[in-house]
């Protein structure tokens, strides 16, 4: 499918220097070196107070009492607030269903629910004031897995749903449901002559940015209040604020401070409300800033997973069919557990070619702590499933392994199991090919080194637990199929404002978006965007709020896709209206004013044949020509709710990485030597940027194969590992060497060609390292992460 | 109580602190220096690294009161420290001359263009070792003193000194090729 009206080309010269393409450095780069750059948590008021929020210490209880006078009589406390408080009678929030209390109403249903809140004059205050808060429970009992979530008598997380799901679902606690099936299943098995099963289980992981839950907010003479906040995505804050706070939007004015990292997890609401209740009910500026052990009860974690695979496949190699099951731990709320389930099984075959299948996703909701987005979203866990499948099935084949996949690797015509054609390139074994043929790093160093052998580079480390005895190395691929921007309909739409005036003898060019730049350099791409567009040197990035229209979330792979696309597009209309003002002005002095094809390069508008018109200083004078536009990329389409078919993804991308890793197989200690990747960009639109997010993403999936994940009690859905000293995300030692190839091989549907990259590598980095470990060791190792105690047996 | 102590060559005095606020607290809420970050304010992460006399640290795990009559250098002060260092006057400070010069230098509020940076500041920049950049005031301060023991490191020594600062973003590639580029640049310049 092609739709009209989306440029795909440069209409523009790139000849002005720091346009697309190049590797232009941050323009926050500067304030973030000398630590003036502004984060959420970093922001300070005259005579503000501390906000602190009291959690659930229990998974899933009744609410017998709260008494908040204690608490209320410490002294600097302003103010306890409890469901009782809420102004209104929205008390629910959610990013599609809105499940979640804003304070526990009579029941948590989650360890670490927020129950109430406290202002107070200084932090510490705050944090004794809430202990004293007294809340009396009554536990339940948990439902912590599919078994206990759907047995007949089982509690209900949440009674009478009635939302959009509810009435397609087979029991309350499953969230949603969604099946693919496509061709034959049961005809297709009796041509395989051979036959693989897995049961695979993925662990919880977490987006551990750095930058902890926080903001301030500042309530206004109008009866409003100014937010600045970290977030993904400012105007879906918005929706879900005001109507708690009772009022009309445009008093919630937000502003988009320093963001410390996302990846999914600044989706959902965190400390806005409560930071709002608390100033508009104290008149005084309220700041809030969690701490790491309450971050992990502050925000969604990837959904941990069980995978039942099936693939079969004929003797020279061809898949058969596929039928799988993936079931997905919503956790206690639904956060965007129905769009995880439409990634897991619409992705959950993988970038394969297999014409029948039967593919099923649930999200359940249970007890453990609410699950939604982190980079990947879905797709992660299925590539978990389907790369060990592969494996194992060239195994059983007797093949290689990067052989076998390259014969079912989907290329561009493909029809997904969705039955949606890929209609833009999907160099998938070209991918495989390029990791292949990257020089392996050299073997057994701590011989051929001598002398000079280096512990720090054997597993273990620092900790010199060995100099090469029990050491064995192993090699393992995996490439992965992420869709990139909002699915299933969605109206993936963003907004962006452009300006061009002169300022100072300079035309300069001013962006504004809503976009949120969460690190992965938005606002570099969109001033090489307009310099691109608009031959300007100096563009002005304007900070982020909610005063222009929606850009839409920063996750799934899009802003570069949609934000940028709404930049380039603002740019265009700007250009025009630059030329319409030349023309009236100089139009009478050169006939290629009316006839030629016109630009605008090193600020002076030309022609395509290069001659100088003129100045973009002389055309502007003192006019200012702004525009403000949404722009949307081609629509897609809801899955069907029986067989999952349809129009559902807008773009498709992919990435292949080789692992390398040693292990001392006495210790069951891993050490990953590198981690090498190839990646389809479709464009570069900043080469240094796009590598930093392959490897970054490269990284997380290294983190969750090896040592990444929230250990949640099953006894009592109790997380038990709320730290940095317990969740271990990769330090510099753990991390190897990351060589990356970038293809650019163009989508015509998107802008300059570009295809979303953020999220691709995060997904094939954990299978490439669990297959490297499995040839290292022999062992089967159906779970990520991999653990000492599993390779070592004891 | 009342602590005394000097950051970045400044005396500074801060009042009616609570026993129990660490030194992070007092830069970031009391001083106006939010540069050294929070990530996990439990010793993990690294990014509140500061320098007390020297020696890197997480103020976070440093009480205030403890750092009494100290010298602490902040993010905010590495400029000026490799500036000293470079000049080998082994002091922080500015002096009458350097006062002058600094006013006449124009800062963008908006982007920090004009600035002075330290070489290991201006290498992270440069390489794309700053994404989110939550984790960069801990890691530069963390590798400037690493950069000052040991002008040619290598990787492993690298690793191995920034093996305390945490970075969610970058997977670490461009922060090695930041510290190797500052290293190389040092090495040149002398």
């Amino acid at each position: 499918m092609r739709t009209n009206g989306t440029p795909t080309q440069l209409t523009q010269g790139s000849r002005t220097r720091g346009g697309i393409g190049e590797s232009t450095l941050r323009p926050d780069g500067t304030l973030k070196v000398t630590g003036e750059f502004a984060y959420s948590s970093d922001m300070w008021h005259e005579d503000m107070l501390w906000g602190q929020i009291l959690r659930s210490p229990v998974a899933h209880a009744e609410i017998v009492s709260i008494d908040t006078s204690e608490a209320l009589a410490t002294p600097g406390v302003y103010a306890v607030l409890t469901y009782d408080d809420l102004p209104t009678e929205v008390k629910h929030y959610g990013l599609e269903i809105q499940d979640t209390p804003v304070l526990a109403h009579g029941k948590v249903r989650h360890h670490g629910e927020p129950v109430a809140v406290v202002a107070a004059d200084h932090p510490e205050t705050a944090r004794r004031a809430a202990a004293k808060i007294r809340v009396e429970y009554r536990e339940l009992p948990v439902i912590t897995d599919e078994a206990s979530a759907t047995a007949p008598d089982a509690v209900l997380v949440h009674e009478n749903r009635t939302d959009h799901h509810a009435s397609h679902v087979s029991h309350p606690n499953i969230v949603h449901r969604q099946p693919i099936i496509r061709g034959d299943v049961e005809e297709a098995r009796r041509r395989a002559d051979v036959i693989v099963e897995g049961e695979y289980v993925f662990g919880m992981q977490d987006q551990a940015f750095l930058g902890p839950e926080s903001g301030l907010a500042v309530p206004a003479e109008d009866g409003g209040v100014d937010l600045y906040v970290a977030t993904q995505w400012l105007h879906a804050d918005l929706r879900q604020i005001a109507p708690v706070l009772g009022l009309p939007e445009e008093k919630v004015r937000m502003t988009l401070s320093g963001v410390g990292g996302a990846f999914g997890g600044r989706e959902d609401l965190s400390m806005q409300i409560h930071a709002c209740l608390l100033a508009l009910r104290t008149g005084k500026p309220v700041k809030i800033v969690y701490n790491r052990f309450e971050s992990f009860f502050g925000h969604v974690h990837r959904h941990p997973a069980k995978l039942y695979y099936e693939h079969g496949a004929t003797k020279d190699g061809k898949l058969t069919h596929l039928k799988a099951r993936i079931v997905l731990d919503g956790g206690a709320y639904a956060s965007s557990s129905p769009a995880v389930v439409g990634n897991a099984a619409s992705l959950g075959a993988g970038p394969y070619v297999v014409d029948d299948v039967d593919i099923e996703a649930v999200a359940l909701y249970t007890n453990n702590p609410p699950c939604g987005a982190m980079r990947g979203f879905g797709a992660v866990q299925a590539c978990f499933a389907y790369e060990a499948q592969m494996d194992k099935l060239a195994a059983k084949l007797d093949m290689d392994p990067v052989e076998f996949r390259r014969l079912n690797a989907m290329s561009q015509g493909a029809v997904m199991p969705t039955g949606q054609v890929v209609d833009s390139p999907a160099p998938v074994a070209e991918l495989l090919r390029r990791v292949k043929a990257m020089p392996l790093p050299p073997e057994q160093q701590w011989l051929t080194a001598g002398e000079d052998a280096d512990v720090r580079q054997l597993p273990g480390g620092l900790s010199n637990t060995t100099h090469g005895e029990g050491v064995v190395r192993g090699i393992g691929y995996a490439v992965g199929i992420k869709n990139v921007g909002f699915s299933e309909g969605f109206d993936d739409y963003s907004t962006a404002k452009v300006r061009m005036e002169v300022v100072g003898g300079e035309p300069v060019a001013t962006v504004h978006t809503a976009m949120a730049e969460v690190g992965q350099g938005g606002v570099t791409v969109h001033a090489q965007i307009a310099r691109t567009e608009l031959g300007v040197a100096q563009v002005t990035i304007r900070p982020a709020d909610t005063q222009v229209g929606s850009a839409g979330s920063t996750s799934a792979s899009r802003q570069t896709y949609v934000t940028g696309g709404a930049v380039k597009n603002a740019c265009e209309l700007v250009r025009e209206r630059v030329l319409e003002l030349g023309r009236r002005r100089f139009g009478t002095y050169h006939p290629a004013w009316a006839t030629a094809e016109l630009l605008l390069e090193g600020g002076k508008v030309v022609t395509d044949g290069g001659e100088v018109l003129a100045d973009l200083v002389d055309v502007l004078g003192d006019e200012a020509v702004e525009v403000e536009e949404e722009w949307r990329h081609r629509p897609t389409e809801p899955f069907d709710l029986r067989t999952g078919q349809g129009f559902g993804h807008v773009q498709y991308s992919f990435a292949a990485h080789r692992a390398v890793v040693e292990v001392d197989t006495e210790l069951g200690l891993v050490k990953v030597i590198e981690l090498a990747c190839a990646q389809d960009v479709g464009k570069a639109l900043n080469p240094l940027s796009v590598v930093g997010q392959i490897q970054g993403g490269t990284t997380q999936g290294l983190g969750v194969a090896v040592m990444e994940e929230i250990v949640v009690d099953p006894r009592t859905a109790k997380v038990r590992n709320p730290s940095f000293t317990d969740y271990l995300i990769p330090t510099i030692l753990d991390t190897p060497t990351i060589p990356v190839d970038v293809l650019e091989l163009a989508d015509d549907h998107a802008p300059y060609g570009l295809r979303g990259a953020g999220e691709a590598p995060t997904l094939s980095s954990t299978p490439a390292v669990l297959a490297a470990i499995r040839d290292a060791t022999g062992l089967e190792l159906n779970r990520t992460p991999v653990r000492p105690e599993h390779l070592t047996g004891t | 109580m009342r602590v005394n102590f000097t950051v970045n060559g400044r005396p500074q005095e801060a009042d009616d602190v609570w026993e129990g606020e660490s030194l992070l607290y007092v830069l970031r809420e009391r001083l106006g220096l939010p540069g050294s970050k929070n990530a996990c304010e439990q010793g993990e992460c690294g990014s509140c690294t500061v320098r007390l006399d020297g020696v890197p640290v997480c103020s976070c795990l440093v009480a205030a009161g403890q750092v009494e009559g100290r010298e602490v250098v902040t993010v905010e002060g590495l400029a000026e420290y490799a500036q000293q260092r470079s000049r080998g006057t082994g002091a922080c400070g500015t002096s009458l001359d350097e006062a002058r010069w600094w006013s006449a230098q124009g800062t963008d509020s908006g982007t920090g263009e004009g600035t002075e940076l330290a070489p290991v500041q201006q290498a992270f920049i440069d390489a794309g070792a700053v994404q989110c950049g939550f984790c960069t005031p801990g890691l530069l301060v963390a590798a400037d003193e690493m950069l000052e023991r040991n002008p040619n490191p290598t990787d492993a020594d690298i690793r191995e000194a920034l093996s305390g600062n945490l970075c969610r973003c970058t997977g670490y590639e461009k922060i090695m090729d930041a510290v190797r580029l500052a290293a190389a640049r040092q090495g040149e310049a002398v």
